[in-house]
């Protein structure tokens, strides 16, 4: 690792040691990872200077191939070529529409649906930490050097469940996840700030399988979600898909094998391209029966055959408007995100709808992993000039089923994250002396139209006559739109929470077993990466308690600088050595003992942010 | 340990007067401002104690700005400071003539759901915004003119069911979009 650079007392610090930190876009269709260099955010690429990496995984009995490897091969060999992983994260074999329609061997686990390989059983949670493994090493390589952390980009409407196991990928794939962040978002701070734009505006975000609309208000610095809506089973996919049904149609076939499925929804895809340039397009393919399909699909054929999927789109759009209270005349502008906003038609309706061009400026590929890399350098602490800051909301309504079957909403769409609420609940029987607890995620009123995230049981609550106890219900979602729940009998204070690790999510020592099983660690390797990783976040306290200490030592109480920086050495100590729990210990302790100035600090901070204010209110 | 002074209320959080009548802009800046002081991603670089306390920071704030900004809420507040609890849960005996109007308007909602007319359903949604714009207006005049709290404490029962009304159109709409 590199080596920590401490400035002289009294003198001003030096100028930070460039923390390593991408942004990643992990895409349905393509993936990308970029980065902030020179203050310029650079999206990164392979060494045939390609930036897409198709997200195409294929499984040989020996090795694993990501990318146009893969890609190359998905006809020859699908069953083991998977495609649009994206579409299964936290997702059960039920909830994937076409899985008749794909050529692979699907295992209905509970919870998160895997797929049969000739490697073994795989989930998509794996499969798609292939993926991020091959972009790390790119960055790495690239950038030479470990990385401090990564953020990860998903889809506005992604649910907890989609979260968590993207979350799970990265982790997987040896990342430091420092955020995750929302596609849409990413966007608008890349078009936000290199444009500067003020105002309200719509980002339409239209991928390979996803699709998410957010209006944002952007404010001197300020990335203000208002609502978001979506569809996070609706992409191009979905067009190709269209196109295929049309092709069978046409072609009079039916009962097709895997290869020539596969080869079909290429040439859809194909098609569907060459559309963004042409009237119209031929369309021919040799089937492995030797049957020959030759058609031509015009503009206006293609427009019919899709229409509904235009208007899917469309809904949401006019939801997340009246979710932010706002009018279509309100909105100063229109970004384009996602490969799929390429299609004239939906250019034309989304025009159309808003009543003014949509924005193109910005590449639609490649627009959210840039948008990544500059939250990413932020947060890794490489402190731009311009300060800004990103307020984003949660997609969908968090609440607890209720008797009857009914959602109680806890915590509404579109609330600010970070957020926390409380609900009170009381037991419905004499004696009951247990409480289940079921967390649902969702805007429908029943339960079973809702999305099952956890399920668990407060026991413990003292006999009481019905209604008499007080159970609090609190939910918590990070900065990462992420879930967890305590629930607590108030009288007597027995307490359970979970952080929602859906049913299906991995628990932590399910992430460590996978990493020791992947050769890349072998048992050696992962001593040595737990302390590198103890080290580095070592070295990352250390750097920030001497920052802190230098800009308020002014808060300081009377010894407490001493006892810092008795801890601090300490620390240092324990990173020259070669123990990884020394260095947790020793890191734990150097927190523990900051914790009062820590908060000094804050208060500071926050004083100073409203100082002007006071002032104002005594005028009045 | 924790730096929040709870002892604080949300209108000296924001550093503006216990009133409904507020000064949304100034309530708008001010947030913003607090957030860009201890919004965790201001402190995903630094300690477990930065880090947890910027969670809460930064979660009271939005818990602090969403209760001024949402009128209703901010009503409900307000009379909570003077020591008024509004018993939304529990009083629900209201004047015959709201009752009356309240009826009317979900035989509108009903009819326009029946015949599937989204244009006579954004009709509602924009009437019933309007109305419930007046009401705020009388619930000012009400709670920072005359102090009349037990009055603005009905209003803002029945605004709650407006509000209801509200979310009825709203899923009408979604459920007649899909």
């Amino acid at each position: 690792m590199a080596l920590l650079q401490i400035a002289e007392p009294g003198m001003s610090a030096a100028p930070h040691q460039h923390r390593l930190a991408v942004g990643i876009d992990l895409g349905t269709t393509n993936s990308l990872v970029a980065t902030v260099r020179s203050g310029l955010a650079v999206v990164l690429n392979d060494e045939n200077g390609r930036s897409l990496l198709p997200s195409v995984v294929r499984y040989t009995s020996d090795s694993v191939e990501v990318g146009f490897p893969a890609q190359q091969v998905q006809a020859v060999d699908p069953q083991n070529t998977i495609v649009s992983v994206k579409r299964f994260m936290g997702r059960g074999l039920s909830d994937i529409a076409d899985a008749g329609h794909l050529p692979y061997r699907f295992v209905d686990e509970p919870g998160m649906v895997q797929i049969k390989t000739v490697a073994g059983v795989k989930s998509p949670v794996e499969i798609s930490a292939e993926i991020l493994k091959v972009l790390r090493h790119r960055a790495e390589k690239s950038l030479g050097g470990e990385l401090v952390g990564a953020v990860i980009t998903v889809p506005a409407y992604f649910d907890d469940a989609q979260r968590q196991a993207t979350k799970d990928a990265a982790r997987l794939a040896g990342l430091n996840v420092l955020r995750l962040l929302n596609e849409p978002t990413a966007a608008a701070v890349a078009y936000g700030l290199d444009n500067g734009a003020e105002g309200v505006y719509a980002v339409f975000d239209l991928g390979g399988g996803t699709f998410d609309i957010s209006i944002l208000k952007l404010s001197r610095g300020v990335f203000e979600v208002l609502a978001t809506n979506g569809d996070s089973a609706l992409g191009g996919d979905d067009f190709d898909h269209r196109i295929y049904c049309w092709i069978l149609e046409q072609a009079g076939l039916s009962g097709l094998n895997h290869q020539d499925t596969r080869l079909l929804l290429t040439h859809a895809r194909a098609a569907k391209e060459a559309l963004t340039e042409h009237p119209e397009t031929r369309i021919t393919a040799v089937l492995s029966s030797g049957e020959m399909v030759d058609l031509t699909l015009s503009s206006e054929i293609f427009t019919d055959i899709t229409q509904s999927l235009v208007k899917k789109t469309l809904n949401p759009t006019k939801k997340a408007l009246r979710d932010a209270g706002l009018s279509v005349e309100e909105v100063k502008g229109v970004v384009m995100v996602g490969g799929s906003t390429r299609m004239p038609i939906i250019q034309q309706s989304v025009g159309q709808f808003f009543g003014q061009e949509p924005l193109n400026n910005l590449d639609p590929d490649k627009v959210v992993a840039l948008g990544a890399a500059i939250q990413a350098n932020v947060l890794a602490g490489n402190r731009g000039e311009d300060d800004w800051l990103l307020l984003d909301v949660i997609p969908l309504s968090l609440g607890l089923e209720t008797m009857g079957g009914l959602t109680e909403k806890v915590i509404p769409r579109n609330s600010t994250i970070p957020v926390a609420r409380a609900q009170e609940f009381t037991t419905y029987k004499d004696g009951q002396t247990a409480m289940s607890i079921h967390v649902v995620q969702g805007e429908r009123e029943l339960v079973s139209d809702c999305r099952s995230l956890a399920k668990f049981e407060l026991r413990g609550i003292p006999p009481m006559v019905a209604g008499a106890a007080r159970i609090r219900v609190t939910f918590q979602v990070d900065a990462d739109g992420l879930l967890s729940v305590t629930a607590r009998e108030q009288s007597t204070g027995v307490e359970s929470s979970v952080t929602v690790k859906p049913s299906y999510g991995l628990s932590d020592e399910q992430i460590t077993q996978m990493l020791q099983a992947s050769h890349e660690h072998a048992k050696d390797d992962m001593l040595a990466r737990a302390l590198q990783e103890a080290r580095v976040e070592g070295g990352r306290l250390i750097e920030a308690v001497e920052a802190a200490l230098h800009e308020d030592g002014h808060l300081l109480k009377t010894g407490e600088g001493e006892a810092i920086a008795a801890k601090i050495a300490l620390l240092r100590t324990a990173i020259a050595g070669e123990d990884h729990r020394r260095v947790t210990q020793m890191l734990e302790s150097l927190n523990h003992a900051t914790e009062s100035f820590a908060a000094r600090r804050m208060d500071a901070s926050v004083n100073k942010a409203l100082t002007g204010h006071k002032l104002e209110e005594l005028e009045n | 340990m924790l730096s929040i002074d709870f002892s604080k209320t949300h209108f000296e959080l924001f550093g503006l007067k216990p009133s409904f009548q507020i000064d949304a802009e100034r309530l708008d800046q001010t947030y913003r401002e607090i957030q860009t002081q201890v919004h965790p991603d201001k402190f995903a670089h630094l300690g477990d104690q930065e880090r947890r306390m910027s969670m809460q920071w930064a979660t009271y704030a939005n818990e602090a700005y969403q209760v001024l900004k949402n009128p209703l809420s901010r009503a409900r507040y307000l009379l909570h400071l003077h020591g008024v609890d509004t018993q939304e849960e529990r009083n629900t005996a209201m004047p015959a003539d709201f009752l009356m109007e309240q009826m009317e308007w979900r035989e509108a909602i009903m009819e326009a759901k029946e015949a599937q007319d989204v244009d006579d359903m954004e009709a509602l949604y924009h009437r019933l915004r309007g109305e419930v714009r007046a009401q705020h207006d009388e619930l000012g005049r009400l709670l920072d003119e005359q102090a009349d709290y037990q009055a603005a404490s009905g209003l803002v029962r029945k605004l709650k069911f407006m509000e209801k009304l509200g979310e009825e159109i709203d899923n009408a709409l979604e459920l007649m979009e899909a």
